[in-house]
């Protein structure tokens, strides 16, 4: 780790003064549980680190029926596990941060940081970048261990998987997130808020140097269906090897709106638009979930090693489906 | 001279008891020290430049940044110009520091320049080894082709398991403290008594002056034996600079340099008769034990069960990894799973159970009686004939159940131990050894032997390991021979003790020595129990100097006496049930049945644990462990807790053990346990996977990639 100096500012402006105009100036911390293993083997060498733990402002997590769900960016993943309201409405959100394994991780790991969590790539991990490539040019990633790899999203050079399990169900739910910056703040969909870098200097997020993110602010869920399903190769300690999350109204056992996201399988959470357009005006059975689930990855180009995925992929969007309507809202 | 021997089963107090492992309070509360916990004054941290590249030659290095820094005691060069560097991750330079910061970037300023030569990490696929393979020459017994050509069902087919590590909680390391003319070296190791040489010679210095310090360890697994090169350069830089100097490995060179197990794959071709009974076996084998070439032994393929006909043929491939180490039970649970993988493959072809397979051929193993029993005892916990289905019979839904099984073998005799043992006039009583307790529960079954020998309570006896030379050379804890060298030496210690003890309290019992006996915290006369003294009195009659003797245990002796108090060879037998989402082939441990003997139980308590410690190995490596490396950089992918994947409580299922207790083996004596059981679990969980799906995944760990791919029939050992 290379020294640094840290900050703990107690209010958002003073952070947003502290954070600067480079990443290499400063980094934002909040539970620490991926920026510290990052900075510990050199992949992140800030020179401050703003510890945002202090700005209550963007702590805890409050429910209105008529409004929706406010999680502070600072909420831990066990807040939202615990939350009653969270369990009986946003499920699909739930089972998603109950995923992420163990316990520690839960208690330590906030809502804000496992949206902002770098790639998990382990081209990436191990200091080489989002474009890993050897002295002679070649492209890493595609000429060897891809197993973990993208199988969408995948035509320009990153091939990374988006490692947060929150922004799929997010996505779905249609939430928004609020972004501070010394010109004030914005708000934007979740769904605007990943993309994918071109460059080294780009991030995963729209976020630039100087940008925190202080809330998400979930929409009412009323009677929308929603579940997420997750293919892990084990229970804790691992991100899941493909995802999906789903929320559906339905309107006379009818599909009358649909949104379809998978996690894990693409530089960004993946928006399977055609995949939910599929499924309006349809009634949810076996067939139909499959499906979706097929429509879902029709675009999919798997790596060399990777196409395992696809059927993964595949199978979470059905099950995801099935158990958002069997599983009630 | 007493006739040196366990108490009858009837008799004994404290042996076989479940007592609680003495250190246990320690280690929750957090009260043990561990090597990597040492902290002396004016330590300094050394942290070692490591090689980028697979295979390179150094030709040019400046560590005058290095020197230069703030902070910065010393920088050493251990690979200079010139140097061939044979796997990544390697040695180049060291630093020494104030902090660890200071010396991680004092490394990073050293400059050195490589030529990078061709490399081979990957071995899987023999085709590609090119000139790397090392061929060892092929063997033969009685007549495999006739064999083949006379057998009623012949099945071939490829298998295979790659290089794991042994991923030490507590990574590899020391602190070291070199003043005037004594080195002592707080090391993290397997091998207390062995190791002043393993220092002395090479910095030389005479061995007398050099103390080992150990009090508990975080794993070793095998591949804590040695000093190592890291530990040498560590204490070269402690004489250099006149202070403590502390190492430990990072995790990514924890996991490369300093352990792996070596891969194992195979071509097998096996044929036997229509009523099962196993004729043939032909392998052509191959793996990696790093540069060196190696691989899996022929000697234990096929394993436990010998067909009378058998031609095999291994190759080591020389590839561009940190060298292999001995990694708990040697070769076994490679060669265990190939065996069982390719024979459950021909029970399935016979259309016969995979248990009345192995129940006909037992005549082939060397303990058909004890399998046997074993094999029905597991059926029974297991539930074996109620829930077995041939393979590949359709079931409804996509998550499939299946059930599978393996045995194992294992020797175990005690290895060369001596104990001291001191009763002072006070009543107490020490025991030392220069062993080390792994985490096996070495000091509890000591103080156990101790006490049982005594008549005292366990918590009464002192025991001493872990330092040398202060306690008398005990062997390296490899090969599961601790156990019964330790016991071996401390029972005889104890014995001869109390034999002298009765001599000096027989006269005021007004008895013969012969006549005494120790029980129940007294001295007493045998059949007499109102003739007795307290333990204290009795020890009072040491006057003011302490009774002091000493207990060996000599490994290859034939003694008869040691024939009573320890042995070696044990079975066991592991039942695997699984199921299998055909969807998504993720892998679930259901139940997992394992039995195992080990002669006379010490501490049954222990013992289970054990099994359990290595079923939990066992299961992570059928499941998700695998070392992954980059065949373009020729680097080590996974390096890290992350991505070497670990199965943690929630991947492990339910877990039946059962030690073996009958009174024949209890009268074989103590037989070392620490390996057996971590050898079958991989061999019956493929089975089960193959039982589920009806398809066999050829390759460990049977990750959701490999079953999918068996599953859609594009399987092989490169899925
Ligand atoms: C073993 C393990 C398993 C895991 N499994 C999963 C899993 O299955 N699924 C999953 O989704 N995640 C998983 N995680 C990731 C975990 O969810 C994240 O590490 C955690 O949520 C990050 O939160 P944090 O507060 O600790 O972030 P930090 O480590 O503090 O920060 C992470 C990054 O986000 C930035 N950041 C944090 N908060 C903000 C903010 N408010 N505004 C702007 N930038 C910010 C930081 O600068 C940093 O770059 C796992 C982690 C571990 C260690
Ligand atoms: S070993 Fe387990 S308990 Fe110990 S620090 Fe690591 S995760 Fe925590």
């Amino acid at each position: 780790m290379k020294a640094f100096e840290y900050a703990g500012p107690t209010t958002k402006e003073q952070a947003i003064q502290l954070l600067g105009a480079q990443w290499e100036e400063a980094e934002v911390l909040a539970g620490g549980t991926d920026l510290l293993s990052l900075m510990k083997t050199f992949g992140s060498t800030p020179k401050r680190v703003v510890d945002i733990q202090g700005i209550r402002e963007f702590q805890g997590i409050d429910y209105i029926s008529s409004s929706g769900l406010r999680l502070g960016a600072l909420a831990t993943l066990s807040e939202l596990i615990d939350h009653p309201a969270a369990q009986s409405n946003y499920p699909s959100l739930v089972q998603a941060a109950n995923g992420v394994r163990s316990q520690q991780i839960q208690s330590f790991g906030t809502i804000g940081g496992d949206l902002c969590q770098r790639p998990r790539c382990w081209y990436f991990r191990n200091g080489l970048g989002y474009f890993p490539k050897d002295a002679s040019g070649q492209d890493l990633v595609r000429q060897g261990e891809n197993q973990y790899h993208a199988i969408l999203g995948n035509s320009g050079e990153a091939a990374f998987v988006s490692a947060s399990s929150l922004g799929p169900p997010l996505i779905a739910l249609g939430a928004t997130l609020r972004v501070f910056s010394k010109d004030g703040s914005r708000e934007l969909p979740v769904a605007e808020f990943f993309r994918t870098p071109r460059q080294e200097s780009e991030r995963e997020t729209i976020l630039k140097p100087g940008e925190i993110v202080g809330e998400i602010h979930v929409p009412a869920a009323g009677q929308v269906h929603n579940a997420t399903y997750e293919v892990r190769e084990k229970e804790a300690l691992d991100w899941p090897l493909a995802t999906a999350s789903v929320a559906l109204k339905l309107s006379e056992g009818k599909v009358a709106q649909a949104r379809i996201v998978l996690g894990h399988v693409a530089p960004i959470p993946w928006n399977a638009v055609e995949a939910a357009r599929g499924l309006k005006g349809k009634a949810i059975d076996e067939s139909t979930a499959a499906e979706a689930g097929a429509a879902a990855v029709a675009g999919a180009t798997p790596l060399s090693r990777n196409g395992y995925k696809v059927q993964l992929a595949r199978v979470a969007v059905k099950r995801a489906i099935l158990n958002a309507v069997m599983g009630g809202a | 001279m007493p006739e040196y021997r366990w108490p009858d089963r009837n008799e004994r107090q404290v042996l076989g008891k479940r007592v609680s492992r003495l250190d246990g309070p320690d280690k929750v509360t957090g009260k043990a020290k561990y090597t990597s916990d040492v902290n002396l004054a004016g330590t300094l941290h050394a942290k070692f430049l490591r090689c980028p590249h697979a295979h390179a030659r150094v030709t040019r290095i400046d560590t005058s940044a290095a020197e230069s820094l703030s902070g910065v005691k010393a920088v050493r060069v251990i690979q200079g110009p010139g140097k061939e560097v044979q796997w990544s991750l390697d040695d180049i330079a060291v630093v020494a520091a104030v902090d660890e910061a200071t010396a991680e970037d004092a490394v990073r300023r050293i400059v050195v320049e490589y030529e990078v030569l061709p490399h081979l990490v990957n071995e899987d696929d023999l085709g590609k080894a090119g000139d790397r393979t090392k061929p060892a020459s092929e063997q033969v017994k009685g007549d495999p082709d006739q064999a083949f050509q006379d057998a009623d069902a012949v099945v071939e087919g490829e298998y295979g398991i790659p290089v794991i590590t042994h991923c030490c909680l507590e990574p590899h390391g020391q602190v070291i403290d070199w003043s005037g003319e004594t080195l002592t070296a707080y090391q993290s190791t397997q091998n207390i008594s062995g190791m002043a040489n393993q220092f002395a010679q090479p910095l030389e210095i005479p061995a007398a002056n050099v103390s080992i310090v150990q009090d508990h360890v975080g794993g070793g697994y095998g591949s804590k034996f040695g000093a190592d090169s890291w530990g040498l350069e560590t204490a070269r830089l402690s004489r250099e600079t006149g202070r403590p100097v502390r190492n430990f490995l990072e995790r990514d060179a924890e996991l490369f340099v300093a352990g792996v197990r070596p891969s194992g794959f195979a071509r097998i071709k096996v044929g036997a008769k229509k009523d099962g009974s196993l004729t043939a076996w032909e392998a052509e084998s191959w793996g990696t034990s790093g540069l060196s070439g190696g691989g899996i032994s022929m000697q234990v393929l096929p394993y436990v069960i010998n067909p009378p006909n058998v031609r095999k043929k291994h190759t080591g491939i020389a590839t561009n990894t940190g060298p292999a180490r001995a990694w708990r039970a040697p070769n076994h649970p490679q060669t265990c799973w190939l065996t069982f993988a390719a024979l459950d493959d021909l029970a399935a072809k016979l259309e016969m159970d995979p248990l009345d397979f192995y129940l006909k051929n037992l005549d082939l193993t060397e303990r058909p009686d004890l399998y046997r029993k074993q094999l029905i005892r597991a059926e029974e916990l297991m539930g074996w004939r109620e829930k077995w289905r041939p393979r590949g019979q359709e079931t409804a839904g996509p998550v499939k159940q299946g059930l599978g099984l393996a045995f194992h073998t294992w020797g175990g005799r005690g290895h060369n131990s001596t104990a001291r043992l001191v009763i002072d006039p006070d009543g107490s009583v020490s025991v030392s050894l220069g062993t080390q307790d792994i985490g096996t529960g070495t000091t509890t079954v000591i103080a156990m032997v101790a006490a049982e020998t005594f008549g005292l309570t366990v918590n009464s006896i002192k025991v001493n390991t872990g330092r040398s030379p202060d306690y008398p050379r005990s062997g390296p804890s490899g090969g599961s021979t601790t156990v019964g060298g330790v016991c071996a030496a401390t029972r005889r210690a104890c014995q001869l003790a109390l034999e002298e003890l009765f001599e000096k309290v027989a006269p005021r019992l007004g008895a013969e020595p012969s006549e005494l006996e120790a029980a129940g915290g007294r001295i007493r006369v045998k059949g007499k129990p109102f003739r007795s003294l307290t333990w204290k009195q009795a020890a009072s009659r040491l006057g003011v100097t302490p009774l002091e003797v000493t207990g060996r245990n000599i490994s290859a002796s034939r003694r008869a006496s040691d024939g009573k108090l320890i042995d070696s060879g044990v079975a066991g037998v592991q039942m695997a049930e699984v199921s299998v989402d055909t969807e998504t082939g993720v892998v679930k441990m259901k139940k997992f049945v394992a039995i195992q003997d080990c002669g006379l139980i010490v501490n049954e308590k222990l013992a289970d644990s054990q099994v359990y410690g290595s079923l939990i190995m066992g299961i992570s490596s059928a499941l998700t462990e695998e070392r992954i490396m980059d065949e373009r950089t020729g680097s080590l992918l996974n390096g890290e807790m992350e991505f070497y994947k670990l199965a943690g409580l929630g991947d492990i299922g339910e877990l039946v053990v059962e030690m073996w207790k009958d009174a024949e083996q209890d009268a074989r004596g103590v037989i070392g346990l620490g390996e057996p059981p971590v050898i079958a679990p991989v061999g019956a969980i493929g089975n089960a996977v193959a039982n589920a799906i009806g398809l066999r995944v050829p390759r460990a760990p049977f990750i959701p990639r490999r079953v999918l791919a068996a599953l859609e029939e594009k399987g092989g050992l490169y899925a």
